[in-house]
Parts: structure tokens; sequence; C-alpha cells
């Protein structure tokens, strides 16, 4: 792999780590398989872009977009828990529903933002080259992210999530409304996949209406591979072990992108497959090595 | 002080698998009182209790605590005055989170939840206090995931975590049933002390009629939905599990005969 590859896999593996978080928020803490993501990632894009757009500040254009992915997630949480929809069906519903919404905001399937400023802008200005700027400034963001999440779940609010996750009976017994605790989790988790969204959107120089596409599957795949990586222990280490399985999923990726054999070499349309491998392999990994030791 | 008022609840209802879980049950609950819930499976003993903590609505009847009606509150909001102690030990505390975050978590029952720190550090000195009256260690294990307790263990601390905030009333279902004898005779003597010390309202169900003597002021007996025995006191006192017996095999219409004492 070419040193631009890496840097490449590593500054997608540190943006999309904020899409791993609410991913990891969902699937391990609040154990809600939700779908919306694919969803709420291109709703964060096409808000922060219109709002570029229209003349706001890149960094500004973050804020709208952070709260948008929260309302989609919300939305989410109360077709659950109000309406009694099975959870995994009531965030294919939001997916769907924000395809439209997305086209709606952005008022065509895709939002260029060629010519205007980014978040990026800020650092290149300071002299960065600009192949580095990015993994800074989404280092910057992810690490800031995992921190404030490992603060909230040792909060009072943050502790009741977690219980509601592993035993919602027990956490009611105690006075705890499970269903607000899951609106208010699922939100969360979408508010930081949107803003991953909006950031990949800047770094792009375009939102589009099917760049979710796949993100859940990525999502877990990261998940997975930093479980995997760092093993179970304590939630702060799980939530550093989703930060680092974004990286080495983007790191996988890129590998497998890069391998030729003869004629043969793969293309981005094969991303799917690929992923499919990798989160078979990452699931397999501990029983093999398990078996290897004995 | 909690008072059911002919409380009737159907599940599965209008199919063929209805049943009439509670028949119009009144049962008047005073302040001290300790009642030993007895009768046979599918009495309606943990509906009971369920119905109490909210964990369904009643299709008829009224529930009222201190004169106030409660029937339509949920059940989270009713935890407020209600400490719980479930029969499967796995139900009473989180399994991946810690004995000091469990406790934690039951600090705050009824209270407003923030973003201050769970687990602040004043209060540890507390959680070991209240720990080590129950004698198993636990006290040094604060850090320790519950998931790794056995259900001794993981019952007796629920029962310390229904408790750390004096619940108005106090339902235990079953909770020492899962527990080999001698285990369930800690719990059970863990119980006794807790309900005295704090002089609780409490309202426990149990199979064994020897317990359900010789614990609390007073008995009721549940068969089919309804409550069918409701004594206290000196009249308590005079049963004998021989009395309860018959009792019991008069309602289920079966001859009394002292060879079915060995059933017990
Ligand atoms: N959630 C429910 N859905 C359907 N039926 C239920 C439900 N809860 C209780 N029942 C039924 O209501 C009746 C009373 O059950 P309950 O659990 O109160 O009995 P119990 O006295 O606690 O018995 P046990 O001693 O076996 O615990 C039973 O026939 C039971 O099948
Ligand atoms: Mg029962």
């Amino acid at each position: 792999m070419s040193f631009y590859a890496f840097i490449g896999a590593l500054e997608q593996g540190l943006v999309y780590g904020l899409m791993v978080l609410g991913v990891y928020l969902t699937f391990r803490i609040l154990d809600f398989p939700d779908l919306t993501v694919d969803g709420s990632l291109p709703l964060g894009a096409a808000v922060s872009s219109v709002c570029i757009g229209a003349g706001m500040d890149p960094y500004l254009s973050l804020v709208p977009a952070t709260l948008a992915g929260f309302c989609a997630g919300a939305v989410t949480g109360l077709l659950n828990t109000r309406l009694k929809i099975l959870h995994l069906l009531a965030s294919i519903l939001t997916m769907i529903a924000l395809y439209s919404i997305n086209i709606r905001i952005m008022g065509r399937p895709n939002f260029t933002l060629l010519g205007k400023s980014t978040v990026l802008d800020s650092l290149t200005a300071f002299g960065l080259p600009s192949s580095m700027a990015g993994t800074c400034l989404f280092a910057a963001f992810t690490v800031s992210a995992a921190l404030a999440l490992i603060w909230f779940t040792r909060t009072e609010l943050g502790q009741a999530m977690l219980a509601t996750g592993d035993n919602p009976r027990m956490i009611t017994a105690l006075g705890v409304n499970t269903g607000n605790m899951i609106v208010l989790g699922v939100g969360l988790s979408n508010a930081l996949v949107a803003l991953c969204g909006a950031l990949v959107a800047q770094n792009q120089g375009a939102a589009d209406v099917n760049m979710g596409v796949g993100t859940i599957v990525a999502g877990l795949a990261s998940v997975i591979i930093g479980e995997t990586l760092l093993g179970q222990g304590r939630i702060s280490r799980m939530i550093i072990a989703a930060v680092l399985g974004s990286v080495a999923y983007r790191l996988a990726i890129a590998l497998a992108l890069g391998v030729k054999l003869g004629e043969f070499s793969f293309s981005p349309s094969d991303l799917n497959l690929i992923t499919a491998f990798i989160v078979v392999a990452a699931l397999t990994a501990p029983r093999l090595k398990r078996k290897m030791a004995r | 002080m909690l008072t059911l008022k002919n409380i009737t609840k159907r599940f599965h209802k209008g199919s063929v698998n209805e049943v009439l879980a509670l028949n119009d049950v009144n049962l008047d609950i005073r302040q001290g009182d300790f009642i030993a819930v007895i009768g046979s499976n599918g009495a309606g003993k943990s509906t009971t209790l369920n119905c109490i903590a909210g964990g369904f609505f009643p299709d008829q009847g009224s529930i009222t605590l201190d004169g106030a009606d409660i029937t339509a509150w949920p059940e989270y909001k009713r935890a407020r005055f209600i400490g719980r102690v479930f029969q499967d030990p796995l139900m009473g505390s989180a399994a991946s989170l810690t004995i000091e975050e469990n406790m934690a978590l039951a600090d705050r029952r009824g209270k407003p939840r923030g973003l201050s720190l769970g687990v602040k550090s004043k209060d540890r000195a507390r959680y070991r206090e209240l720990l080590s009256q129950i004698g198993l260690g636990l006290e040094d294990r604060l850090k320790d995931k519950v998931g790794l307790l056995s259900g001794g263990q993981r019952q007796s601390l629920t029962m310390i975590m229904a408790t750390m905030v004096r619940p108005e009333i106090l339902l235990l279902d079953e909770h020492t049933a899962a527990l080999d004898p001698k285990t369930a005779a800690q719990v059970l003597e863990l119980t006794q002390r807790i309900v005295d010390t704090h002089k609780l309202t409490t309202l426990m169900v149990t199979h064994n009629m020897n317990h359900a003597l010789r614990q609390g002021n007073r008995l009721i007996m549940m068969h089919q939905g309804s409550v069918f025995l409701d004594i206290e006191g000196e009249q308590k006192e005079r049963f004998s599990v021989e009395d309860l017996l018959e009792r019991f095999y008069t309602l289920k219409g079966e001859e009394f005969s002292s060879d079915k004492m060995l059933l017990v």
C-alpha cells in the first residue's frame, strides 16, 4: 500500500469513526438494531451542504446537521416506543422516509460544494498539506466524540441508558422510563452519524442522496473488528475499540482494493462483498484463535 | 395505605386462551403490614404483585395509595414508592455493570437522573457498609461486574438495592425460590432484618407454608385469581401448616388427608 493510500484509509477510518460510535451506541449499548443510519448519514451531509451553499460558516453548518440527525433517530425511537413498531422495521421506515426528505432538502439528488469553503480550509490555511489536514481534523472530532461518549456512559443518565440495554425490567423497577432512554439514545447515535455525514460531504466536496448505502454494514463490521482486536472489557475500552475498528476496517478495504492477481483486481463495487468477508473473518477469528491454542 | 379495589384482569382477552388471572381482588394493605401470600401455581400471586407495581393495567377496579388514585400510573412512575425483588436472581441487577454502578442506579430510584457522575466517591463508604451487612464479602468487590456473582449473592444485592431508597412498599415474589436451602435461609433472614430495621410494608409471595406462617403479621391465600383467606395477628398465630393445607384442599374440592402433609 502506498503512503497516500495509507493516509487516505486512516482519514476515512477516523471520519467514519463518528458513525461507528453511533452504531456502537445503538447496537451494543442499547441493544437496538438501528438502520436509520443509512438515511441519517446523507441527511447530515445534505443539511450541512445546503447550509454552506446558503453562505453559512462550514463549522456552524455542523450544528443543524447534527440536530437533524438527532431528530431522525428520535423519530425511529418514537415509532418503536410509542407506536410499538418493531425496532428494525421502525428504523427502516425512517430510513426510506429520509431518502425523500434528503432530496427535498437538497432540491435534487446531490449537492456540490465546488468553490465553497469547508472545515478543511481552516487547516490548510495554516500551511498543513491537504493530505494531512483531513486526518488531523477528523482525528480531533472522533477522539473528542469518543471521550464525550465515555464521559456520558459514566453519568447518572448514561448509566440508566446502559441498564436499559442490559436489563430493561430492572431499570424500570428503579424508576427509569426506558422508552425515553431509547429515544434519547437512538437520537444521540444518529446525531453522531449525521455529523459524520456532514464532514464526509465537506471532505468529498459534495453530498449525495445515495452516499449512505451500506453505512450500517460498514459500521457493524468496524464494531466487530474493534472487538476482535481489543477483546471484551469495560465500556471505555469498547468505545476506543470501536474507533480503532473503524480505522482497521478502512485499512483492510484499502489493502483488498490494492490486491492484484495477474489480470484480476478488485473494483470499488466489490466493496460490499469484501465487507461481508471481513465481517465473517472477524466473527470467526476468536473461535479460530481458541482452536489454535488447544 | 395501599388499597386494591375490585381488581379484575384477563389475559388474552377474547381468544381461546383467555385466562381470568385476577377475579375481583380486594386487598387493603396497611402501613407496616408484612403479608405472606400463598396459593397454588397460577393462583394469581405474581399477577397481584405485578398489578401493584404497574406491569399492566387492570381491566376493572382501582388502586389507591394514601388516598390517591394511581391506577393509571405507569410502572416507572410507581417505582418511586415500590421496592421489588423478583424470583429470577438475574432479573434484579444489570450483569454488565459493576456492583457499585448497580447500587448507584438503585440509589436514585424515583429521583431525576442528570449529567453528574453515576457512582460518586462520597457514596462508596455507604455502599460498602450496606454490603458488609450481608456478610458475603461483596463489600470488597465494588468494581466487580454483577454478572460474576452467584445467584444467592445477586439476590442479596437486589434485596439491598430494593431498599436503599426506603420504599413505601416492598414486593417480594418468591425471591428465595431459585436458591439452595442454605442460601435461601440467609436471604430470608436478611429480608426479615431489613424489613424490621426500616419498618417496611411488605408483600412476600412464597410456596413455603412454614415461612408464610413464621414471617409477617398477616397471611393471604389466593386461589383462581381471588383472595380466599386473609388472616392476621393472633388468628394467624393459631394457624398451623395443617390448618392451611386443609383450607387449601377444601378450596380445590379435594379430601384432605394427613398423607398430603408429605407433599409439603
Ligand atoms: N403476561 C401474561 N400473559 C398471559 N397470561 C398470564 C400472564 N401473566 C399471568 N398469566 C396467567 O395468569 C394466571 C395467574 O398467573 P400468576 O403468575 O399470577 O400465578 P402465580 O400465583 O404467581 O403462580 P406461580 O406460583 O406458579 O408463580 C395464570 O393462569 C397465568 O398463566
Ligand atoms: Mg408467580
